[in-house]
């Protein structure tokens, strides 16, 4: 796979261990006390979003259920409200991911960014709808952070499959 | 959402189709919303969830609780000693009360016995630290140290050095979920100090108190002490709870709204201290039968709704 489709630098095989990792760093990231400041990212999101669009076969909706549950189960809010917006984050950004990989890495940023916001307005509207009180526009602050992560996230995620730039002809591999 | 179809050829092995998937988990996800909303019968799952994120939890909250150490060890010694001192006044000035609660709460059995009234309970309880506030920002809760392994049960209620802060909802092995009195409509039975009426105060979601449906003729000031009443098995009577600080009188409406704070230092962190469970009230007598030679002092105690069904 390349790093977008446009570009002819081909990356290595992406490694099932590293993906799971990432994952799990990243609900590690949502459980440290920052959380709770204001405008901090939801970084399962973000990195769920990122697996989905680069590797859909590998990270698919299963994945985005199970967190969702560990993220209902952490945050204390009611079961099944992360993994509804997940489950339909992952459908969205596997869908979209053909498309995606042909724009540079900014306006790849700017079509998460939809994604990502509802993602953040769903979990929002279904508690809500149940009687939940607004809280608060900063609520929605992640999503814009989160997209301006999307590109050293994407830097910093695919750093394992990168490989040099020059090849050294007298090594086989 | 035509990108997704780029599947292999069909020869090959492949799941279901992306949008059976996804039917099929949003329909799960949807029914176990309603499930844990309505029936609350998912608690074994999250239980168990929580069982396997708790070390997880408890490794992330490291760096935080370490950097509070480390601000706590290199604080002055000077403020330490201004503490030490204000904390020393402190004591004396509340010695006369307390050198003399022993033998007042003495008397006031013995007096309780002479008038044959039910002895007042004790207040027990076991200290719980504070570890994380709930990432969730619809709700106020707060996990604590403390579990099933620690003898917690849901109900009981929390309280800190000035007042009551929460009552446990959830209990985790390891942890307890408790919801703050400021939480959205948590209610709490409560007393008004100086006139003696007695009401329910509901969290506002908001930092604030709300006491609803007392008439807009209300004997209420700006100033005046909530306390527990006792009047719901749950609380024991007579911990502050909060304090009116504003009053909007409308006449157009029959109830005036009552603005309180809470007297607790509800949403900060340390510790707290979780009390047990109060004791047994005698059981309800039966639903269907014998209701009409109920005495006075218990129907009470009962929501109005269920007498007004009677009367039907």
């Amino acid at each position: 796979m390349q790093p977008t489709f446009s570009s002819s630098r081909i990356l290595l095989p992406v490694r099932p261990w590293f993906i799971f990792l990432s994952l799990i760093a990243a609900v590690l990231f949502n459980f440290l006390p920052t959380a709770h400041w204001p405008g901090m990212p939801d970084w399962v999101a973000l990195v769920l979003c990122f697996w989905s669009v680069r590797e859909f076969r590998r990270v698919g909706m299963g994945w985005a259920f199970v967190l969702g549950l560990l993220m209902d189960v952490a945050d204390g809010s009611v079961l099944g409200q992360h993994c509804f917006a997940y489950v339909l984050l992952a459908y969205v950004s596997a869908s979209l991911s053909r498309r995606l990989l042909w724009f540079p890495l900014v306006q790849q940023a700017l079509q998460v960014m939809p994604l990502l916001i509802a993602t953040q307005l769903i979990q929002a509207l279904m508690r809500l709808a149940v009687g939940a009180d607004f809280p608060g526009w900063g609520y929605f602050i992640g999503p814009f952070i989160a997209t301006l992560l999307w590109i050293p996230a994407t830097f910093i995620l695919l750093l394992p499959q990168y490989q040099p730039v020059e090849q050294d002809p007298d090594r086989p591999i | 959402m035509a990108g997704i179809d780029h599947a292999p050829p069909p020869f090959f092995k492949r799941g279901p189709a992306p949008l059976a998937l996804l039917t099929f988990y949003i329909a799960v996800s949807l029914a176990i919303f309603v499930v844990d909303l309505r029936f609350k019968s998912l608690d074994l799952l999250r239980q168990s969830i929580a069982l396997l994120i708790d070390p997880v939890q408890r490794v992330a909250q490291t760096p935080g609780s370490l950097v509070d150490y480390a601000a706590n060890y290199l604080q002055g010694m000077k403020s330490l000693q201004n503490e030490n001192s204000e904390l020393k006044h402190a004591q004396l000035n509340t010695a006369p009360n307390l050198q003399r609660l022993i033998q007042l709460e003495a008397e006031n059995e013995r007096l309780r016995k002479l008038l044959a009234v039910k002895e007042r309970e004790k207040a027990n309880g076991q200290v719980a630290q504070i570890l994380y506030t709930a990432r969730d920002p619809f709700s106020r809760k707060v996990i604590v140290d403390k579990g099933q392994q620690s003898g917690i049960v849901a109900g009981q209620p929390a309280i800190d050095e000035s007042g009551v802060v929460g009552q446990v909802t959830r209990v985790f092995p390891f942890s307890a979920e408790i919801t703050l009195i400021t939480d959205k409509d948590q209610a709490v039975p409560v007393q008004i100090v100086r006139s003696g009426q007695r009401s329910v105060v509901f969290g506002l979601g908001n930092g604030q108190l709300e006491l609803r449906y007392m008439p807009a003729n209300a004997d209420v000031q700006v100033g005046d002490i909530l306390v527990t009443s006792g009047l719901d098995g749950i609380y024991l009577a007579g911990f502050p709870v909060a304090q009116v600080i504003n009053i909007e009188r409308d006449s157009a409406y029959s109830f005036a709204r009552i603005f309180c704070v809470p007297v607790a230092g509800v949403e900060n962190f340390g510790e707290l201290m979780v009390l047990d469970p109060r004791q047994t009230l005698p059981p309800p007598p039966p639903e269907s039968v014998g209701r009409g030679s109920d005495s006075g002092d218990k129907t009470g105690l009962r929501p109005k709704k269920k007498r007004a069904a009677k009367a039907n």
